[in-house]
């Protein structure tokens, strides 16, 4: 009997595998066909020039598009206004949206129900919180007009939207309300994990709420924090819905980020291998963030 | 004295909330109120606050359309069908294919199955916009541009590995002596995970639903480039196209807007529980 338990317990095993790699077979085949091929055939494109249709001619450029790209002052803005709005918009996310967790974990009067309230703004579509935005800030009827100069803040209606910088901020804006609620639930969450006993300790020890704030909470927050620093940055440099709706991109590309680039050279324009070569760039980002995301959630020392 | 203090001290915690709850509801009152005020009322100015005739009209428009209405409002119901259409088959197709994965990524000893599991979550995170030339070209190719089915097919890129990543999580916190006594008993690796993982992580299941329902309910990128009538359209399209080259029906816009964001703010605020624990899964499971 017992001699024939390392055999079998072997051929089990390839048996198993067996089953498992056919539960994984649809996943794989879905995954291959509509994330991994497109973007091999992504970087194929980026090496032509071509149009979109069905029998236009395919011209090998090489690097063309590449190069090209890297020597287009457009193309350094566009970069240099996604940076601004992922550094701006993450940024000021996190701090509020740490402060209302912060708040939400002192447990004032009805705290539980402004936890339960906040995911309100997360949950609102994002082309909903878009069109919302644009009209608060349409120039002759909008809200905030109204609201500014009610309050005797401005005496005439500003335009808001024709000046590029201020565009990018108003968008930033809208982009803020959507995303606060989900950084501040996530870390209301790790906070509401944390035991007590550290902060009671320093407490005694004489350290004073900003001392155990800074050298307790904010330490062990550190995991969290930096996970929804990584899933909004992707997002934010990605950001392509709610310009479309706020902005169009406009005043003068002010507001064009890369990927609002990609939609325009590839849809607009028609220019196929240019708009594949932005979209790889897009991809290389994003995988090289997803490294840095994976590492973060499997740190070695998290494997014991 | 301490009682006092105690007291002072809640007061200036709740006056810290009132910026909160402005911040939160400011911008949801105006969305309301702009969605019952008339279009004379929404092209006051000074802006009437409060409208002095409130009005279901622009509701009436987009649920029992006449003629007069506009195109957008008049087929804004079929393009919410579309949408709960296209939602709920990738919301269905990625849980149940997903979950086979999911299985056996965190349960079966499949070789290379931990890097599979980080090329599944590094997949989650490709942006739609890297894919969508390739997806487009094949799409018009195979005579599937403008169809549901495309949107559903190409929805699949986020919705799947997602699925697969969150419900393993939930997974993994299945006690393996759960598992094993079934296997002894004889049970095979399907019935495993059909009649004792799947059961004990329900919350995990509704969780990863609502997320890729919302998700996909949410999704615009792929619907503003894979279709052109209403005939596939869906809820966000449409909202984009209340802002028309000419005229924008701001209230048809705003009571679209509010439809639109019927289904998902219900589900957030019943699901509460479960929004957060996916939410913190990544971050709070180490």
């Amino acid at each position: 009997m017992r001699a024939t338990v390392p055999k079998s317990r072997l051929t089990n095993r390839q048996r198993e595998a067996l089953v498992g790699l056919l539960l994984l077979l649809p996943s794989l085949l879905i995954i291959f066909g509509i994330t991994l091929q497109p973007i091999l055939s992504t970087l194929y494109l980026s090496f032509f020039k071509t149009g979109l249709g069905i029998n236009i001619e395919r011209v090998f450029v090489g690097l063309g598009n590449y190069l090209n790209l890297l020597g287009d002052a457009t193309f350094w803005q566009t970069i240099g206004r996604t940076l601004y709005f992922t550094v701006v918009s993450v940024g000021l996310e996190l701090l509020l949206g740490l402060g209302i967790a912060l708040l939400i974990h002192a447990h004032p009067p009805g705290w539980k129900f402004l936890r339960a309230v906040l995911i309100i703004p997360w949950a609102v579509p994002t082309i909903v919180n878009g069109t919302l935005w644009r009209w608060i800030y349409n120039a002759d009827y909008g809200a905030l007009n109204g609201l500014l100069s009610k309050l005797g803040l401005i005496d005439h209606y500003i335009p808001w939207l024709t000046h590029p910088r201020t565009a990018m901020n108003l968008v930033i804006l809208a982009d803020i309300w959507h995303s606060v609620p989900f950084i501040a639930i996530i870390l209301q969450a790790a906070l509401a994990t944390l035991p007590v006993e550290l902060e009671e300790a320093a407490a005694i020890d004489g350290a004073n709420a900003w001392q155990r704030f800074l050298y307790v909470r904010l330490p062990l927050l550190r995991f969290a924090i930096l996970v929804a620093l990584v899933i909004r940055t992707v997002e934010a440099f990605r950001v392509f819905d709610i310009i479309y709706v706020i902005t169009n991109g406009g005043p003068a590309f002010g507001t064009v980020t890369i990927s609002y680039l990609t939609y325009l050279e590839t849809f607009s324009y028609g220019n196929i291998g240019r708009g594949a070569a932005l979209s790889f760039l897009i991809s290389l980002f994003t995988l090289t963030m997803a490294v840095v995301y994976i590492r973060m959630l499997y740190r070695p020392e998290d494997r014991a | 004295m301490p009682k006092i203090r105690h007291l002072r001290q809640k007061l200036g915690l709740f006056l810290l909330t009132i910026p909160v709850y402005l911040f939160i509801f400011l911008p949801i009152a105006w969305l309301l109120i702009s969605s019952l005020s008339t279009r004379a009322e929404l092209l006051s100015v000074p802006i009437h606050w409060i409208p002095e005739n409130p009005t279901l009209k622009n509701y009436i428009d987009i649920l029992t359309p006449g003629t007069a209405t506009s195109e957008v409002a008049r087929t804004f119901k079929i393009t919410l069908r579309n949408s709960l259409v296209v939602a709920s088959s990738v919301t269905i197709i990625a849980l149940m294919i997903g979950s086979l994965a999911a299985y056996a990524l965190v349960r079966i000893n499949i070789p290379f199955r931990r890097q599979m599991m980080l090329g599944v979550i590094g997949t989650r995170m490709i942006p739609e916009v890297s894919l969508v030339i390739p997806l487009y070209i094949i799409a018009t190719r195979m005579g599937l541009y403008n169809t549901l089915t495309v949107l559903i097919a190409t929805y699949l890129c986020f919705a799947l590995p997602f699925a697969i990543w969150m419900m393993g999580s939930f997974f993994e916190t299945v006690p393996l002596e759960l598992e094993d006594a079934a296997l002894i008993d004889g049970a095979t690796r399907l019935q495993t995970l059909f009649r004792v993982i799947m059961p004990i992580s329900a919350p995990g299941l509704v969780s990863t639903a609502i997320f890729v329902f919302l998700t996909a309910w949410d999704e615009f990128f792929f619907a503003l480039i894979f279709t052109s009538t209403v005939s596939a359209k869906t809820v966000p399209v449409a909202i984009a196209e209340f802002t028309g080259r000419y005229v924008v029906d701001v209230g048809g816009m705003m009571t679209g807007g509010v439809l639109a964001a019927i289904p998902p703010v219900i589900l957030a605020l019943i699901f509460q529980r479960y929004i957060v624990s996916g939410l913190t899964s990544g971050a709070v499971k180490a």
